[in-house]
């Protein structure tokens, strides 16, 4: 029997002990930006202070939030989209591996390709509606979860798989079985990775072209000399990225409790 | 003894031009305890290989008795413990049951009553990671002879152990066996173990593998911890040592 304290205070207190640091470190960094704003004498125009920026992000909280939820979308659709692509491929890879010389090579193409250059390429073919920022979002973020599950895969124990063979089982229960749960440490980390990427590459997207979004919002504030406004901006998408991050540790947690239990013996 | 149960003849098996294994003829009887002993890269494991359809043989025959499928022969207990960590105990234990066709519940219920037996009782919701080495063997012990296989094929499955712990699981083993003799082939480079478990053993030449001695241990049961057998079972000890140490491979005619 698990022992209660997997959920308890003290796991609140660990956590808020390990965040402590990372906090401590963002807090003297914007200290020293808003000390350095202040006392340099340089026009807020070109380098707003972290408390203007802050200000000018509540001022505008609703047309922010109005361009982060179409960003979210974006982020949410081609997230998911990237996510069973990189299943089914990471399947075919692994049930026919000679697959992984004939679709390596293109999707290490595919993941090369300047997005400066395809993103407006891709808007300019597809429009200014959400498919292309899906594409764009899958584009990006396909890559790093297909090679952590191939990689996963071929981590299983081979003892483990003639056992099951032993017991008679196929291919295909030998990979739901074995080689599926052995991979998810490592898919778990390319979706980190990919998860990170996800965010910018929706709102650089919506910068190449897009009706609402905050790439969008991002360019007119450029093109008003509004830095603050840009910043705010930045500031929204770096607490998306982050919520999103902790929402994919969250899951992680949840799809493998065994790596989170206590090793020694219980009860 | 009843009749052969398992047949190996002249089974030889090789990678590429590397011969693993060689011209090896073996059986087993119903009810018999079997080791095979080597050192390692006599093609030990490869021989289970070859018998659980992993590999095919070069040349030579596998039969069973009655002609009975080879699919469905072996329970197999993997070398270190092959348990997932992804399951729980009980889920681990049941897996051979629940891939043969038996439901979830019925496979549980078959085994809950044998975890205390196993000293896993209270642990069947535990991940393996939480458990001890000795109780990771015993749950794979279990999980391989709940599967009802006509033939044990147990490969070093003690080997992963330390000193203490492998004798307490060969006191279990021996303990478990002599109430259900279980048809069974054990792999093992360890001596002593085969001596005390085994009713008869192969000796295995470094690679390639070949038969270089058969050993009949007619001693009573049980051995371990039985100071009246010690004198008569260091006696095959020695004569297998013996004949371990001082063969030269690359000689072609060994005498057993």
């Amino acid at each position: 029997m698990f022992s209660s304290s997997a959920f308890g205070p003290s796991r609140l207190g660990r956590a808020l002990a390990l965040g402590l640091p990372a906090l401590l470190t963002i807090g003297a960094l914007v200290l020293a930006w808003e000390a350095y704003v202040r006392f340099s004498g340089l026009s807020q125009t070109v380098l707003p202070a972290p408390t203007t920026v802050a200000a000018q992000a509540f001022a505008q909280r609703a047309a922010l939030w109005a361009n982060a939820v179409p960003t979210l979308q974006a982020t949410g659709a081609g997230f998911a989209l990237s996510l069973c692509c990189a299943l089914a491929f990471s399947m075919i890879i692994d049930f026919v591996p000679m697959m992984r010389r004939v679709l390596f090579p293109v999707f290490i193409v595919f993941q090369t390709l300047p997005l400066v250059a395809i993103a407006p390429l891709i808007v300019l073919w597809f429009g200014f509606g959400l498919g292309p920022k899906i594409g764009l979002v899958a584009l990006v973020t396909f890559f790093p979860m297909l090679v952590a599950l191939v990689q996963g895969y071929g981590s299983t124990e081979r003892e483990i798989e003639a056992l099951l063979r032993s017991m008679g089982a196929g291919r295909l229960r030998v990979f739901l079985l074995a080689r599926l749960p052995s991979a998810l440490p490592y898919f778990f980390a390319g979706l980190r990775i990919s998860i990170t990427y996800a965010v910018v590459a929706a709102i650089f997207a919506e910068y190449s072209g897009a009706a609402r979004g905050l790439g969008i919002y991002i360019l007119n504030a450029k093109n008003s000399f509004r830095p603050d406004l840009v910043l705010s901006a930045v500031m929204v998408s770096a607490v998306l990225t982050l919520c999103l991050f902790a929402l994919v540790a969250a899951i992680e947690r949840l799809a493998m409790p065994w790596r989170h239990i206590h090793k020694e013996p219980t009860s | 003894m009843s009749g052969v149960l398992l047949e190996l003849d002249r089974l030889a098996m090789g990678f590429g031009d590397l011969a693993v294994i060689e011209e090896i003829t073996m059986h087993l009887a119903r009810g018999e305890f079997v080791s095979i002993l080597g050192p390692s890269g006599s093609g030990k494991s490869t021989l289970f290989k070859l018998l659980l359809g992993e590999h095919r043989p070069a040349s030579g025959t596998i039969a069973l008795a009655g002609g009975g499928d080879r699919r469905s022969a072996f329970a197999y207990m993997p070398q270190r413990d092959a348990l997932m960590a992804w399951r729980r105990i009980i889920d681990n234990i049941t897996l051979g049951l629940e891939l043969a066709g038996m439901s979830r519940r019925t496979a549980r219920r078959k085994v809950v009553p044998m975890l205390g037996r196993f000293g896993l009782e209270g642990f069947e919701r535990s991940y393996p990671d939480q458990l001890s080495g000795g109780m990771r063997q015993r749950a794979a012990l279990l999980r391989t002879i709940v599967q009802d296989r006509p033939i044990l094929l147990l490969d070093e499955p003690f080997g992963a152990l330390d000193a203490l712990t492998r004798m307490q699981m060969q006191g279990f083993l021996e303990g478990l066996w002599t109430q259900n003799r279980w048809s069974s082939l054990l792999i093992t480079h360890d001596v002593r173990e085969a001596v005390l478990l085994s009713d008869r053993i192969y000796v295995l030449s470094a690679r390639p593998g070949r038969v270089i001695g058969e050993f009949d241990v007619a001693l009573d049961r049980p051995r371990i911890g039985s100071a009246g057998l010690a004198a008569a079972a260091s006696a095959i000890e020695a004569q297998i040592l013996d004949l371990l140490l001082n063969t030269n491979p690359d000689a072609k005619d060994i005498v057993s």
